[in-house]
């Protein structure tokens, strides 16, 4: 269970603001492990999003190496990256990123469709994901007909559906009530049971004691790395 | 369970594309509505053009696309306002043009209008009312009509102003009834002819030409007898007329020379105006040149205008080709077209810079869905077909309502205005494929600036 999914070395990431040379990441050596469920914490600022987005393969390092199974993520072109993401990753977002004009059985299939899976497939595949997070029963409801944790629950469905060999989630409770909050991170240790590999990023203590591993960033640098 | 195939993705694309435009449907029906006014007015006056051009190539086609018509033209007068106050002039086409025309161009039958004058012709009491037709010498050969007895009269007789006759054979009977007609005199108003041959009769139910290309070759009496021309002939004749004679049978047919016509029956235009006097002589005021192949139409032409160059010393003459007109009809045409299919195409413009804009603003409302797809797997190029197939499902719909309204409206215009259209079979499919041409074209702009943004930018955007 030690294989590496993830390898990042001398990771560093600058934003240009003009003149002016941001760095949001400074070098940042990393390994994650299959299996893990591994939690970024850090204040606001501190680079955990950009680190997610070069995790997420929806940025590339300025600097560094992003090895994702192997394979060096700063090398590839955007059509790679596209299907790296459309077949390795699952994405569950803060504000849940459905698409409003679609059913929930719809936003479900969202990365299947992008994979070319036949419409009957995709469609039997994404109901069973939608009864595995309780929802069902709401297959053919729009995201606005949910409740914040529903609608949560629908994002992580969609994360799941392309059988991702990890999990990236940005703050997935951060617009929830704590009552929700529990319960979407009680999916989350579930996944976790089931072998799934998650990166999560919070700034929320009570969050990251869902995590067997904390990861806290700070200004742009991996301040400390504890397994719990 | 991964199949990569590229139909369900389109398939699925397409779906979604109706999906969403559907979810803002008075915008896309508005949006749809420049390409239907543009595909429809494509439509439109291209039959309305076509249709114009139609009737304007008919009219020329009833001249006859292997004629050659020339007429007589009064020349240009020089001193018109000279001391001689009165005059006689002389213009126009003679016979001899014709037969020159025939003499020196083979395969060439030159059709000269008969003069038909009704009048009461006696032998001595036996009378009818007869058409006396004055024709060329060639008339009989040019109607196919055979003779049955003794001969036609000669180009001779003709020149010499021969008081000769051939009558018809239901005339030869309505005269003769006791036997032998030939070279017996019957009188034609006030001058006696000689009787020298007789043929059938004309087919009057099908008054068919020699050349068979059109029925109005052979100028009958309305075209012969101008308002202008002062009629001693036909009015003061039907004025003496015993009103208890049948009106005759048509075939009751007498030949003259058209030279004995002319002089007995008048050919001279007399006007006068405040004491002066003018008087117009014209032998012939129209023949008709037919040519046996549309190839030889202008190479016959050219002769025609030598021969008339020469033996005219003014231009007295016009010579009319109706295949040339044609032709430049034919070229009209495709200038109108031309000029019509901009205007319309001015107006599939104006709906395709809507469907950019209106894309430009979905673009830029769903950038975070466009965002949420590109993180979830989609590729550029599957955001680019999202938002062409949305664009072409609305030039495309559109295209197929301009269609039939680009029916309807011909439709209309001809039930109101008598005006006749022509749709041609090609142009609801130019229509088509232009307006599916206009909705990729202007939404490829759209589509790739929604391909490319950043998505991490796009996910952001609220």
């Amino acid at each position: 269970m030690s294989e590496e999914i993830i390898e990042l070395k001398g990771v560093k990431k600058l934003y240009k603001l003009g003149k002016l040379e941001v760095p949001a990441l400074r070098g940042i050596d990393l390994k994650i492990n299959r299996g893990e469920f591994v939690c970024i914490m850090g204040p606001s600022g501190c680079g955990k999003s950009t680190l997610l987005n070069i995790l997420g393969c929806l940025d590339r390092p300025s600097e560094g190496r992003c090895l994702l199974n192997g394979e060096d993520v700063a090398e590839l072109d955007d059509d790679t990256l596209s299907e790296i993401r459309c077949n390795y990753l699952g994405f569950v977002f803060q504000s849940y990123n459905l698409i409003p004009q679609l059913s929930v059985v719809e936003n479900i299939e969202i990365p299947l469709y992008y994979q070319g899976v036949s419409p009957k497939d995709s469609r039997r595949k994404a109901i069973l994901l939608a009864e595995r997070v309780g929802l069902g029963d709401r297959l053919d409801h729009k995201p606005m007909e949910l409740s914040g944790g529903q609608q949560q629950r629908v994002g992580i469905a969609r994360a799941l559906v392309n059988d991702p060999l990890l999990i990236l989630a940005d703050e997935p409770t951060g617009n929830l009530d704590s009552a929700s909050g529990k319960e979407i991170m009680s999916v989350f240790k579930e996944l976790h049971a089931s072998g799934k590999t998650i990166v999560l990023v919070t700034h929320d203590e009570n969050i990251a004691r869902y995590a067997e591993r904390i990861v806290k960033l700070k200004d742009g640098l991996i301040e400390t790395d504890e397994r719990i | 369970m991964i199949y990569f195939s590229f139909h369900y993705i389109l398939f699925r694309t397409v779906v979604m594309g109706f999906r969403s435009l559907w979810l803002h449907r008075l915008r896309s029906f508005l949006t749809m509505l420049g390409v239907v006014f543009g595909v429809a007015s494509v439509i439109a006056m291209l039959a309305v053009g076509e249709g114009a051009s139609y009737v304007a190539q008919e009219q020329i086609r009833k001249l006859g696309s292997r004629n050659i018509i020339i007429r007589s033209v009064k020349p240009p007068l020089e001193q018109r306002a000279s001391v001689e106050r009165s005059r006689a002039i002389e213009y126009g086409i003679k016979r001899e043009d014709a037969v020159r025309i025939r003499n020196s161009i083979p395969n060439v039958e030159v059709i000269v209008p008969n003069r038909i004058i009704r009048d009461i012709v006696w032998n001595n009491r036996w009378r009818i009312d007869a058409q006396i037709v004055g024709t060329v010498s060639w008339f009989h050969q040019m109607r196919k009509l055979s003779v049955i007895e003794g001969r036609y009269f000669t180009e001779r007789e003709v020149d010499e102003v021969k008081n000769v006759c051939v009558l018809s054979v239901s005339s030869f009977r309505a005269l003769f009834p006791m036997g032998s007609a030939l070279y017996q005199s019957i009188r034609i108003g006030s001058s006696y002819y000689k009787v020298i041959g007789i043929i059938e009769d004309e087919d009057t139910s099908a008054n068919i030409q020699p050349s068979s290309s059109s029925g109005i070759l052979l100028g009958p009496q309305e075209r012969e007898l101008s308002k202008e021309r002062v009629g001693q002939s036909e009015e003061r004749i039907s004025a003496l007329k015993p009103k208890s004679i049948l009106a005759p049978p048509a075939s009751y047919k007498i030949y003259i020379p058209i030279s004995c016509a002319q002089k007995r029956f008048g050919e001279t235009l007399i006007r006068r105006s405040a004491g002066s006097f003018e008087a117009e002589r014209v032998e012939l005021h129209e023949i008709i040149t037919v040519v046996d192949s549309e190839e030889r139409v202008e190479e016959v032409a050219k002769i025609v205008e030598d021969i008339f160059q020469k033996n005219h010393k003014q231009r007295d003459y016009e010579i009319v080709v109706p295949l040339e007109l044609l032709r430049q009809a034919q070229k009209t045409k495709q200038i109108f077209n031309l000029v019509l299919g901009t205007i319309a195409g001015i107006s599939l413009l104006v709906g395709g810079i809507g469907i950019m804009n209106i894309m430009l603003a979905t673009v830029t409302e769903r950038t975070r869905e466009i965002g949420i797809r590109r993180a979830l797997g989609a590729k550029k190029r599957d955001i680019v077909i999202q938002f062409l197939v949305e664009a072409v499902i609305m030039s495309g719909t559109g295209g197929i309502f301009g269609i039939i309204l680009g029916f309807l409206i011909p439709e209309i215009i001809t039930y109101f205005s008598s005006m006749p259209t022509i749709i041609q079979f090609w142009s609801p499919l130019i229509a088509f494929g232009i307006s599916a041409g206009v909705g990729i074209l202007f939404g490829i702009y759209p589509a790739f600036r929604a391909a490319n943004m950043d998505p991490i930018e796009a996910l952001r955007h609220e």
